[in-house]
């Protein structure tokens, strides 16, 4: 075991920090702490001009493989990278999903036709990606997509008719990928599809849903006959649940650090105003204070474990990966409790009419949705049992 | 950057899994802990023979094995699984870190290498007063005093909480100058348990598998060879041989947290109601599943405290963290134990309240561990010090 960098890993994050203290000025002031969880809508066209900004400096996609594009950084340097993007309140990448989700599963599912296509626009930060999983049947039950695709032979297209929901970032997205039945008789996880579309055709529809923070981030998507090139099919018409499960291994990798550093920011926050109202003098403010700064170390110090331990194994998740999104999502629900308990009857006033939230404020609101999606806790905590502890699978009532 | 155990640590932890397991069974632990003593000398003997796991960390040039913390951690772990019943805490965790951290050359080449040997040692430095307000911890508990008395020192006072306290036969005993308070005037003395004027008795604990014992020194009279560094000044040191242990003991907390999940999950696959084996039940997987979530994110903890506190007993750059990742580490585990155990007892049902099976045992450690060196909250407040009350 050993905590420090390489000198040349030290470098690396000189080399960083430098690139971001000198680009991230001007016009891109305005972003620094913005775009995150909750605050995704804020932005997007500033967002974007930053994120072209970073492709220039080869700072998109640094973890993927030079020959799509990417920089090939070393775990270390992601970690690295990660931090110091966060140190500095760089805003939260407009193009995460297809950073982090579409791209890693195209390169390991897709054709090489797929990966000329659609990856330099993500590494470049022009195209940005949405994921169409959930449907108003199929929340925690994913496996019960009901939208379907057929083939169309006359066309040379798959068709794709039936609906999504809470899609995030669709209405500012380029691409969507969608799974969907390819065989209309098949339940559960056979017979899917994993299809890469347009979104700016006729047959798709986006309608905004707004949220708790009275703000929209997620949609409803409608596909009505909706077209999908026949070659943009990841994996054989069948196998998209093995690409779909795939990509939810890329979910938690390097960027949680990033991910810590910006809950390091929120918590930050708090502790100067428990100091400047006085809450620090009370007792069991100091107690969760001080339990939440315990946690988030942890919580650090168990994904640096995560990653040390990565590489070489079976792919299938270690321990410390498998109970991660749990401890996190937890940690940052309570932290936004918290937040609003240190403040006191001042955490109710806007900062302005109708409804606008502050950061910290809309933090609370949205953490409330970190404990459902991506598996919701009560999923995670199945998982766990069944994967971790080989303990029995929840039974499922046969299919109708 | 590399946060997993190197081959030989892992053989380290591989080792002391197997020997535990033979040694250290259901039926060894409870023949032991009804004794007085609380160990049984023929295994203790075994440990410090064959196994030289007593001599672990202590430098080579007193015949030990050199090894670092996170080796230590690692074999600790496995002793908190195992709920090993022998003075190895006390001895390594409290003697061997105490002479290590504060020893005098003259002192170490004496005791360390009677360490080696299987003599037993631990550390005294808590007065009654640290029993009060649930538990504290810090320099101002420090009541027995020290007096210079020609080339003597005469210690009095009484020192409780002493894990091990009846049975060692080396002493560490911390006493301050008359009239002084806090972190100042703070010596400490490294003598043999048998010196005129000590008295040491053992108190029965809840928890028999770890033995406490009080200290009481009536006109104690050592030479000027016991003191340990400067006279009134070793409260720094003392400090981090606190931290030290403390992060010795989360490592314990922590392997007892893992074998709590482990055996009562066992449990809940054999046992059978309603016609399926209980651990299908959606109550029983989320309460599991929350047991080794915390566990993970303990072990996390613990590992990079065990680092930290390489660095510090090497000098190193991370020495100033050791405070803080020894808090966190505790705090956490020390939670995380016992509320495993007190999980463990509702997912056994009736016998998980029967003296016969075994979650009782690890409730009652889980407790004693936690008071031991500072519950959650203790050592929560303490991070909350250095979080919010500068300026
Ligand atoms: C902010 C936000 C953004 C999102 N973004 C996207 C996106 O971009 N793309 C996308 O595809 N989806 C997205 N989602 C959807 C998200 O993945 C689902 O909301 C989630 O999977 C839960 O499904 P559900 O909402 O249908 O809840 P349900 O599945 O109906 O769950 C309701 C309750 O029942 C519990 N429950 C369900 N099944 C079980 C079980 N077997 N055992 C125990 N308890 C159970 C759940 O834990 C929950 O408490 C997003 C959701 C949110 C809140």
């Amino acid at each position: 075991m050993k905590l420090s960098f390489s000198a040349e890993d030290e470098l690396f994050r000189k080399e960083v920090a430098a690139w971001l203290n000198d680009n991230l000025v001007g016009e891109f002031t305005q972003l620094k702490f913005r775009g995150g969880p909750g605050d995704e809508h804020m932005f997007p066209e500033e967002r974007k001009a930053w994120e072209q900004k970073l492709a220039e400096g080869g700072w998109t996609c640094v973890g993927w493989p030079k020959e799509y594009g990417g920089r090939g950084c070393s775990i270390e340097q992601q970690v690295i990278f990660n931090e110091e993007y966060a140190r500095c309140g760089a805003p939260g990448h407009v193009g995460h999903i297809g950073e982090g989700l579409a791209g890693p599963t195209i390169i390991a599912f897709g054709t090489e036709e797929q990966k000329q296509k659609y990856l330099p626009g993500i590494v470049a930060g022009k195209e940005l990606w949405c994921q169409g999983y959930s449907e108003p049947g199929a929340g925690s039950d994913l496996a019960n997509v009901k939208t379907k695709a057929r083939f169309d032979e006359e066309k040379g297209k798959w068709i794709i008719n039936g609906q999504k929901v809470w899609t995030s970032l669709a209405h500012e997205s380029d691409y969507v990928f969608v799974i969907a039945r390819t065989d209309p008789d098949s339940v559960a996880h056979k017979g899917l599809g994993f299809f890469l579309m347009k979104m700016d055709q006729p047959g798709i529809e986006v309608r905004g849903i707004e949220q708790i923070t009275g703000t929209s981030e997620f949609n409803e998507v409608f596909f009505d006959d909706a077209e999908c090139e026949a070659d943009d099919i990841v994996g054989a018409p069948g196998e998209g649940w093995k690409v779909a499960m795939g990509l939810l291994g890329f979910e938690r990798g390097v960027s949680t650090l990033g991910q810590q550093m910006q809950f390091q920011n929120e918590l930050n926050q708090v502790i100067d105003i428990a100091k400047e109202n006085g809450a620090y003098q009370d007792p069991t403010i100091r107690q969760r204070i001080a339990k939440a700064h315990t946690e988030l170390k942890i919580m650090r110090y168990n994904s640096m474990r995560m990653l040390s331990g990565q590489g070489g194994g079976d792919g299938s998740l270690q321990k410390e990966a498998l109970i991660y999104k749990l401890f996190w999502a937890t940690w940052h629900r309570s932290m936004g409790e918290l937040a609003m308990d240190v403040m006191g009857p001042e955490s109710e006033i806007l900062d302005g009419g109708p409804y606008e939230l502050s950061r910290l404020q809309s933090m609370y609101l949205f953490v409330r949705s970190d404990t459902i999606y991506g598996g919701t806790n009560e999923i995670q905590r199945n998982i766990i049992a069944e994967r971790g502890l080989g303990m029995p699978k929840e039974p499922r009532v046969a299919a109708k | 950057m590399d946060f997993t155990f190197t081959e030989e640590q892992q053989m380290i932890r591989d080792t002391a899994e197997s020997f535990l397991t033979e040694v250290s069974t259901s039926e060894a632990i409870r023949a032991v802990m009804v004794t007085d003593t609380g160990y049984d000398t023929d295994l203790w003997t075994r440990i410090c023979t064959d196994m030289y796991w007593q001599a672990i960390h202590i430098p080579e040039d007193f015949g030990g094995m050199g090894l670092g913390y996170v080796e230590l951690v690692a074999m600790l772990e496995q002793m908190g699984r195992f709920l090993l019943c022998s003075p190895f805490f006390s001895t390594v965790c409290l003697g061997s870190n105490a002479l290590i951290v504060a020893g005098t050359e003259e002192q170490k080449a004496e005791y360390l290498s009677q360490i080696c040997e299987g003599a037993t040692a631990t550390l005294g430095y808590t007065g009654p007063s640290a029993g009060q307000r649930s538990g504290q911890w810090g320099a101002e508990t420090i009541e027995a005093t020290a007096k210079r008395d020609g080339d003597n020192f005469v210690l009095n006072g009484t020192i409780r909480y002493v894990m091990d306290g009846a049975t060692s036969q080396i002493l560490v005993l911390a006493a301050r100058a008359e009239g002084t308070s806090g972190e100042e005037g703070v010596s400490l003395f490294v003598l043999p348990a048998d010196t005129a004027g000590v008295e040491a008795t053992w108190l029965p604990t809840m928890d028999q598998t770890r033995k406490q014992g009080e200290v009481v020194l009536t006109n104690a009279s050592v030479p000027a060879s016991a003191l340990m560094g400067e006279e009134g000044q070793a409260w720094p040191q003392l400090a981090k041989i606190i931290d030290l242990a403390t992060v010795a003991s989360a490592a314990e907390q922590m392997g007892g947290s893992q074998q709590l999940l482990d055996l009562t999950v066992e449990y809940t696959k054999e046992r059978v109601q309603f016609g399926r084996p209980i651990a299908g039940f959606q109550a029983i997987k989320h309460k599991a599943a929350d047991m080794m979530t915390s566990v993970e994110v303990a072990r996390s903890g613990v590992y990079y405290a065990a680092c930290v506190a390489q660095e510090a007993l090497e000098g190193g750059e991370m020495e100033s963290e050791l405070p803080e990742a020894a808090s966190i580490a505790k705090s956490y585990c020390s939670d995380t134990y016992f509320k495993n155990a007190g999980n463990s007892i509702q997912m056994h049902g009736g016998v998980g309240f029967t003296w016969e099976y075994d979650p009782h045992l690890y409730f009652k450690r889980a407790k004693s561990s936690e008071h031991f060196l500072g519950n959650g909250a203790y050592h929560r407040e303490r991070l909350a010090v250095l979080l919010l009350d500068g300026e």
